[in-house]
């Protein structure tokens, strides 16, 4: 079983949560936080497992992370969930978030965590694996935000403008925080279909 | 219309949307909180219109908030009503803001139940998706109750993409409504086997979550999984199957066996390191449950041990650490192989990657023997001192410790080392177990004897240099070991070289800073000290300057703020001040100062108090006191509570009470006291009794032979140990070497080769001087058992439940339905909810099958839980005896009912499981049945011995075709023959079943368990139907379980001649009432062929249906069997006239009940009432319930003495309900039926079966 997703950036900022056991909001924040210094004071060329920290799980929850440019990907699991496989579901994870957002980046998860949010509700339920296969995942994501667009129709267009507008006075949004080192060693994703 | 809309949208284009407001909480850095606020009561704005889409918008936002730490729970009315919304868009961001902030507490929740259930029967798919996804987050218990059904159905939704989601949500509604799991289970597992690799998958993730926790009670998928491991191709499902063998194989050696080989092979083959990883983790656990007597597994440990060393001198370091993890693993049960590998795993301790060294430390803690302790042990001192983070400090001293500590310092040579060594930890800064190093200090000195000289020296300098230890702040936690010093110095005072210096360093003002606790057995044991200097010159110098230094600085703890030390240090100053007075008398005080705190203290085991049984009587739950009645509410009490007059009874009863009553009753009590074995008294005895103990004083203490100077000044340095130990070592080896050569001259031939003392073995070393280490003391009469509690909060302890049984009528899941008595009818009803639940009616005959498999499972768990489920069969242990027996009628009702229903394949599963272990490669077939048997034989129960009897045999005829195909293909071609010929066998046995009608006694016998005290006679309900010189028929009627108006005739024809007998035609004139079924097109007249021929000498049977109109009247039917008999050169036509016996009887079917549906069912008043008495009836109580159960179909319900409820169902559904009481072979028996005329006939049937007998 999944514990927890937690996406937060280099500084500890969240910028995803998604708790598979209710903790309220406070205990929550504790847990990020606790979470960001275990995994943040880590170096580089470190393996990815960390034993838990204090507050969440026991002995039996691991925490397999990863670090992609300025964010760190963490999943808070038990036992019964395989090290690696994890691993390779969190890659799994940023390549679909790629495709999806087309060249993600930090923005883009800032933004749009409800979408990133619904990508990841194809791919993990209530804290166990749904899919593992990311065009099957993208398929899935794609069908539902046609039906959103369809939904919006004429009504959703000026929304969608407006919003284009608001987003052309932005200078200050760049867009090169890119993932770039995506090509982190994967040991055996070819074999996960 | 649209143009309305268009303009609704342009309103609120300007409203503030997720990404502005993320934007505005960007450009708000300084004051973040104050921007937030106003964007929630914007928020709160927004939720108040009316318009849909401006509340999406405004839950999409709080759900961002929510990750940011905001409670939004306020809002999660609003959340509902978003859900509730038709539109998709709005429908997801409402169940995304649900998941994120719903829980158990939520009250809204039970809002949602209907419009879950609305969206789960949506027909669009992603509307259903979403819902799932949403309530896999916060399903509660009446969500999952309430929707379990839906959920159900969903599992065989068409679209693969709602299957695989139903299923995995499955595994939440388990957990949160328990009683879901058997209804549901049956369409789980054939998930398994779904075309769509995805919901195969998430079938299999639930299978393997929810058997993590229960293994046991999966353990017959065994097979399925097998299948599945050999034939997937998908990583994921192959790492959770294995991982899920993992956990299967402690249970079950045989499936070890049988997994080794495709593990290896996988091992071998597979290009994924995550599946090779898992492999070799299963092989792993295998080989732990095999550990024992396989010593050919030896190659498989090396290969798992070999892969590992390469994941761990693989550069990558998830490798690595993979490596070291599965490595801790083996080193539990094979030490030596992982032994060999130290080289990899000191150099591991150096690893820059702080989790990779704990997993090392992890391994060094089964690596260390007595030869290697000290220099692993000095290697760890190294890091000690290097290490940076106090975490990884704390946790290399924990393990320092834990090492050396480990099975009662098995591996400590040399225990002044040890000490040496506690000492050294003494001087890390910051650490936080200071209390460890305490403990251990305390142990070693009060288990090994001849330490302690050394121990107290040591003890002594630490309490001098208490300063550097205390000195800085920062160093609080280690301040802990100067309790254990100051104990140890005056518990063993007596070794001290110079008590005057230690105890002027236990009552330096400075002390007074230290930890109340720590002050306290300062004072305590300066007094300890005290009478030391007392005892070793009375009157001298010492004594005197030890006594104004008492007088002088107790002064200073008598004022302290704690209280424990303030009372102490007054007592024992005036205690000084007391021996002072007295010595000026000149009085010898000394000896009995000391006597003060004569006596030793042993060590007790940590678990003693839990391990003393509970004596006999003894109810711990008991009221000592009458319990407050309850008429004595909160209404009375507040009211003396705020009145003003005093309670008036309490005041009198005081005076009331003369001196002469509380003397008597103190007397009483005292007398009561004495004879309470569990009242400590308060004589001195309690100390005697420990030094009289054997094994305590006698163990001879053996002088410390002293390598080692005893005086190090200053704190010693472990290091130079370790080199006196080598030294040590060496000359210990040349003595032997000595000695064995002059044995040798002794012995001038010796047999063989001794072995010359080459590399040095474990029992070479001896250490440094003999030890006895003191074990701790348990209770006389503890319990051996050592089992650990579980968590009683884990909510997969409610998962427990056997799968294997068949479901009860009573379980299936609710639906939704108007309210009605549903219970009182349950038993009526049952057949059309069964239908309802499992999916094929078919499967409902194997149910009765499957209730025979139960007492075996019993017998194999044990399981209490189990039990009481059963209840409705076996009430009380005094019942098992009929319990077993009584599953008789069931073995042949079910095997006339076969016609009807072809066995289920979850039965044959069961049986099948110990079939597919036996063919493991390695001959365990026959081992594996005989443990088996060996283990029903050894059970003392006869319980187990009438439980194995009647399962055996079902298992062996019952494997039809249908399974046999099934477990074929599992199979290898070698076992073929094998089971050719248990086929074979099973053929015989089938022929001979019926017409032995005491087939469960003989079976019994064969197997060779029956032991039973008073075993049942044999018993049948096949009955002559008819005779002659040719041919003999006899029958017996069942109900058919599947239709209410047929019942089920099955006759065995045995031929009795030495002819040939063909062309068997069965007739019979049906009446109004009662017809036989005839194949479509015959006429109402013709027979019916018999569908076989009789050889001479055999019988064999067929079955015959007839439809009834009316159950509540007996009925005959004439009927004729035409044949003919041929002989060699001649063939005759035969016939012989028949009647056949519709008794009401054979319109019962058994049918289990539920105590409580039972009641209800009495309470409707529905029913009305007969009774009868039987006189003279001698056999036992539990023989009488047999038959009635076995002749007339009933099932007890509930049994206590000698009286039993029972009920029965006909196949139209009346309801019959006997109550049995014996008395002095008088049997009395009410009985309620719904049918006045079919209640009096049973009991007239029941009547005449026992005055046959």
């Amino acid at each position: 079983m999944i514990k927890a997703i937690l996406i937060f950036n280099n500084h500890g900022k969240p910028r995803l949560s998604k708790f598979y056991e209710h903790y309220n909001e406070d205990i929550e924040q504790q847990i990020i936080r606790e979470t960001f210094h275990l995994v943040s004071k880590r170096d580089e060329n470190v393996c990815n497992f960390l034993e838990g920290g204090m507050l969440i799980g026991g002995s039996d929850y691991k925490l397999i992370y990863r670090h992609y440019a300025t964010l760190y990907f963490v999943f808070c699991v038990d036992s019964s969930e395989s090290e690696l496989g994890i691993l390779d579901l969190i890659q799994v994870f940023v390549e679909t978030l790629d495709k999806c957002f087309e060249n993600v980046c930090e923005l883009d998860l800032i933004f749009h965590v409800d979408k990133v949010h619904n990508i990841l509700a194809e791919m993990v339920m209530g804290g166990m694996v749904l899919e593992t296969n990311m065009n099957e995942i993208i398929m899935q994501v794609d069908a539902q935000n046609k039906m959103e667009k369809s939904e919006a129709g004429i009504a959703g267009a000026p929304a969608r403008a407006v919003s284009a507008v608001k987003n052309m006075n932005l200078p200050e949004m760049p867009r090169n925080i890119n993932i770039g080192d995506i090509s982190i060693k994967v040991p055996n994703l070819p074999s996960f279909k | 219309m649209a143009l309305k809309i268009v303009k609704g949208s342009i309103d609120r284009m300007f409203d503030k949307n997720l990404q502005d407001l993320v934007r505005g909480i960007r450009n708000h850095k300084e004051e973040e909180a104050k921007y937030i606020s106003t964007c929630i009561d914007e928020i709160k704005q927004e939720l108040k219109q009316d318009n849909i889409a401006v509340k999406a918008n405004a839950v999409c936002k709080l759900t961002y908030l929510q990750m940011l730490g905001y409670d939004v729970s306020w809002a999660a009315f609003n959340i509902v009503e978003v859900m509730s919304s038709s539109k998709f868009t709005y429908k997801r961001i409402g169940y995304l803001a649900a998941s994120q902030c719903f829980h158990e507490s939520t009250d809204v929740i039970m809002l949602t139940t209907n419009q879950i259930r609305k969206d789960l029967s949506s027909p669009n798919q992603y509307d259903t998706g979403v819902a799932l996804t949403g309530l896999s987050c916060f399903v509660t218990p009446d969500l999952a109750r309430d929707l379990a059904n839906d959920i159900m159905t969903l599992m065989s939704h068409t679209k693969p993409y709602i299957r695989k989601k139903a299923v995995l949500i499955m595994y939440k509604v388990f957990l949160k409504y328990p009683e879901s799991l058997r209804p549901a289970f049956p369409r789980l597992k054939e998930k398994l086997e779904d075309p769509d690799p995805g919901v195969q998958s998430a079938a299999v993730n639930v299978i393997c979550e929810l058997a993590r926790r229960n293994p046991k009670n999966y353990l017959s998928l065994a097979p399925l999984f097998f299948k599945l491991m050999t034939s997937s191709t998908n990583n994921w499902v192959l790492i959770k199957i294995i991982k899920l063998f993992g956990a299967l194989t402690p249970l079950e050696p045989r499936l070890g066996k049988k997994l080794i080989e495709p593990l290896t092979n996988l091992i071998h083959s597979t290009s994924a390191m995550s599946l090779l990883y898992e492999c070799v983790n299963t092989v792993i656990a295998v080989l732990i449950s095999l550990s024992s007597g396989m010593p050919n597994h030896s190659a498989s440990i090396q290969l798992c041990v070999q892969k590992l060393r390469i994941l761990i001198e693989d550069s990558d370091q998830n490798l690595k650490y993979l490596g070291l993890l599965a490595m801790s693993k083996i080193l539990k049960t094979h030490p030596k192989s992982v032994q060999s590998h130290k080289d990899l795993i000191l150099q591991c301790l150096d690893d820059k990657d702080e989790s990779i060294r704990l997993r090392a430390l992890d391994l060094l803690y089964g690596m260390v023997s007595k030869k290697n302790l000290m220099e692993i042990v000095k290697k760890l001192m190294l890091h000690v001192d290097k290490a940076e983070g106090t975490t990884y400090r704390d946790e290399l001293l924990t393990k320092i410790i834990d090492i050396c500590s480990q099975s009662n310092y098995q591996y400590i040579t040399n225990f002044e080392w040890y000490i040496s060594i506690l000492v050294e930890l003494t001087r890390l800064e910051g650490t936080r177990h200071g209390h460890l190093i305490a403990s251990q200090m305390l142990d070693v000195a009060i288990r090994v004897k001849a330490i302690r000289g050394f121990a107290v020296a040591q003890m002594a300098t630490l309490l001098d240099n208490a300063h550097l230890l205390t000195g800085n702040v920062q160093r609080k936690g280690i301040c802990e070991v100067l309790y254990a010093a100051a104990w140890i110095c005056g518990e063993f005072s007596e070794h001290l070289e110079n008590p005057m210096q230690t105890l002027e360093a236990m009552l330096r003002p400075k002390v007074a800073t230290l930890p109340g606790h720590i002050q306290a057995v300062y004072v305590q044991n300066a007094a300890k000290l005290f009478a030391t200097v007392l005892k070793s010159g009375e009157g001298s110098a010492d004594s005197t300057a030890a006594q104004e230094m008492m007088i002088e600085r107790l002064p200073l703890f008598v004022q302290s703020a704690n209280l424990e030390v303030q009372e102490r240090a007054s007592c024992i100053l005036q205690l000084v001040k007391y021996i002072q007075k007295l010595q000026q008398k000149d009085v010898e005080i000394a000896e009995e100062v000391i006597a003060l705190f004569a006596g030793e203290l042993n060590p007790v085991a940590p678990k003693a108090q839990k391990k003393v049984p509970v004596p006999e009587g003894l109810d711990l739950d008991a009221w000592i006191n009458e319990p407050p009645s309850e008429s004595e509410s909160e209404d009375e009490q507040p009211k003396a509570i705020f009145s003003k007059e005093e309670p008036k009874h309490s005041r009198p009863r005081h005076t009331e009470v003369d001196e002469k009553e509380l003397a008597k009753r103190r007397e009483a009590r005292k007398q009561e006291q004495a004879n309470n074995p569990f009242y400590i008294k308060a004589s001195p005895s309690s100390q005697k009794v420990y030094q009289e103990a054997p094994g305590v004083e006698h163990i001879p203490v053996v002088q410390i032979d002293l390598t080692v100077p005893l005086k190090v000044p200053g704190l010693p340095m472990s290091d130079q140990y370790v080199k006196l130990e080598e030294e040590r070592r060496q000359k210990d080896r040349a003595d032997k070497k000595k000695k064995e050569k002059k044995k040798r001259k002794e012995k001038r031939s010796g047999r063989g080769k001794k072995h010359d003392s080459g590399p040095e073995s474990e029992e070479d070393i001896t250490p440094a001087h003999m030890v006895d280490i003191v074990t701790e003391e348990m209770p006389e009469n503890a319990l051996p058992s050592d089992d650990d509690d579980k968590d009683p909060n884990d909510p997969h302890k409610a998962l427990d439940i056997d799968l294997d049984k068949p479901l009860a009528d009573s379980e299936k899941l609710p639906v939704r339905s108007h309210r009605a008595a549903e219970v009182l009818k349950s038993p009526a009803e049952d057949g059309d909810a069964e239908r309802s639940v499992s999916q094929e009616p078919k499967k409902k005959s194997s149910k009765e099958k499957k209730e025979k498999k139960k007492d075996k499972d019993r017998d194999r768990k044990k399981s209490k839980e189990e039990k009481k489920k059963k209840k409705h069969k076996h009430e009380d242990k005094g019942e098992d005896l009929l319990g077993g027996q009584e599953d008789e009628p069931v073995v042949q009702s079910e095997e006339t009912s076969e016609v009807a229903a072809p066995p289920s394949s979850t039965t044959a599963e069961v049986s099948d499981l110990d079939f597919w272990l036996s063919n493991a490669p390695v001959p365990s077939n026959t081992q594996g049945a005989a443990t088996v048997a060996a283990a029903a034989a050894a059970d003392p129960v006869p319980e187990a011995a009438s439980g194995a009897a009647p399962d055996s045999e079902p298992e062996e005829p019952k494997d039809t075709e249908a399974e046999e195909t099934k477990s074929s293909k599992h199979k290898k071609k070698k076992q073929k023959k094998e089971k050719e010929e248990k086929e074979k066998k099973k053929k015989k046995k089938h022929h001979h079943h019926h017409r032995h009608s005491d087939a469960g006694g003989e079976e019994s016998v064969q197997n060779g368990t029956v032991e039973e005290e008073e075993p049942l006679p044999p018993m049948s309900n096949y009955c002559l139907l008819a005779e002659n010189s040719y041919i003999k028929m006899v029958n017996d009627i069942q109900g058919n379980l599947q239709d209410g108006s047929q019942v089920v005739v099955s006759v065995i024809f045995e031929n009795k001649c030495e002819s040939f007998l063909k062309s068997m035609e069965f007739n019979v004139l049906d009446s109004l009432n009662s017809k036989l079924q005839r194949p479509e097109g015959s006429g109402a007249h013709d027979g019916l062929t018999v569908p076989f021929q009789l050889p001479p000498g055999v019988s064999n049977e067929a079955r015959f249906v007839f439809t009834m109109q009316s159950i509540v009247m007996p009925q005959k039917l004439k009927g004729t069997l035409t044949f003919i008999v041929k002989n060699e050169d001649s063939s005759t036509h035969e016939k012989l006239d028949f009647k056949l016996h519709f008794t009401c009887t054979s319109y019962l079917i058994t049918t289990p009940c539920y105590s409580d549906a039972f009641a209800k069912l009495l309470e409707s008043g529905d029913l009305k009432c007969s009774s009868v008495k039987l006189e003279g009836i001698s056999m036992p109580f539990h023989h009488l319930l047999a038959r009635i159960c076995f002749h007339h179909h009933f099932s007890v319900v509930e049994r206590i003495d000698s009286c039993a409820s029972m009920y029965s169902r006909s196949i139209q559904g009346h309801h019959v309900c006997l109550l049995v009481k014996t008395s002095d072979q008088t049997v009395s028996i009410d009985a309620k039926c719904d049918e006045p005329t079919l209640l009096g006939n049973v009991l007239d049937e029941i009547k005449q079966t026992f005055s046959q007998c």
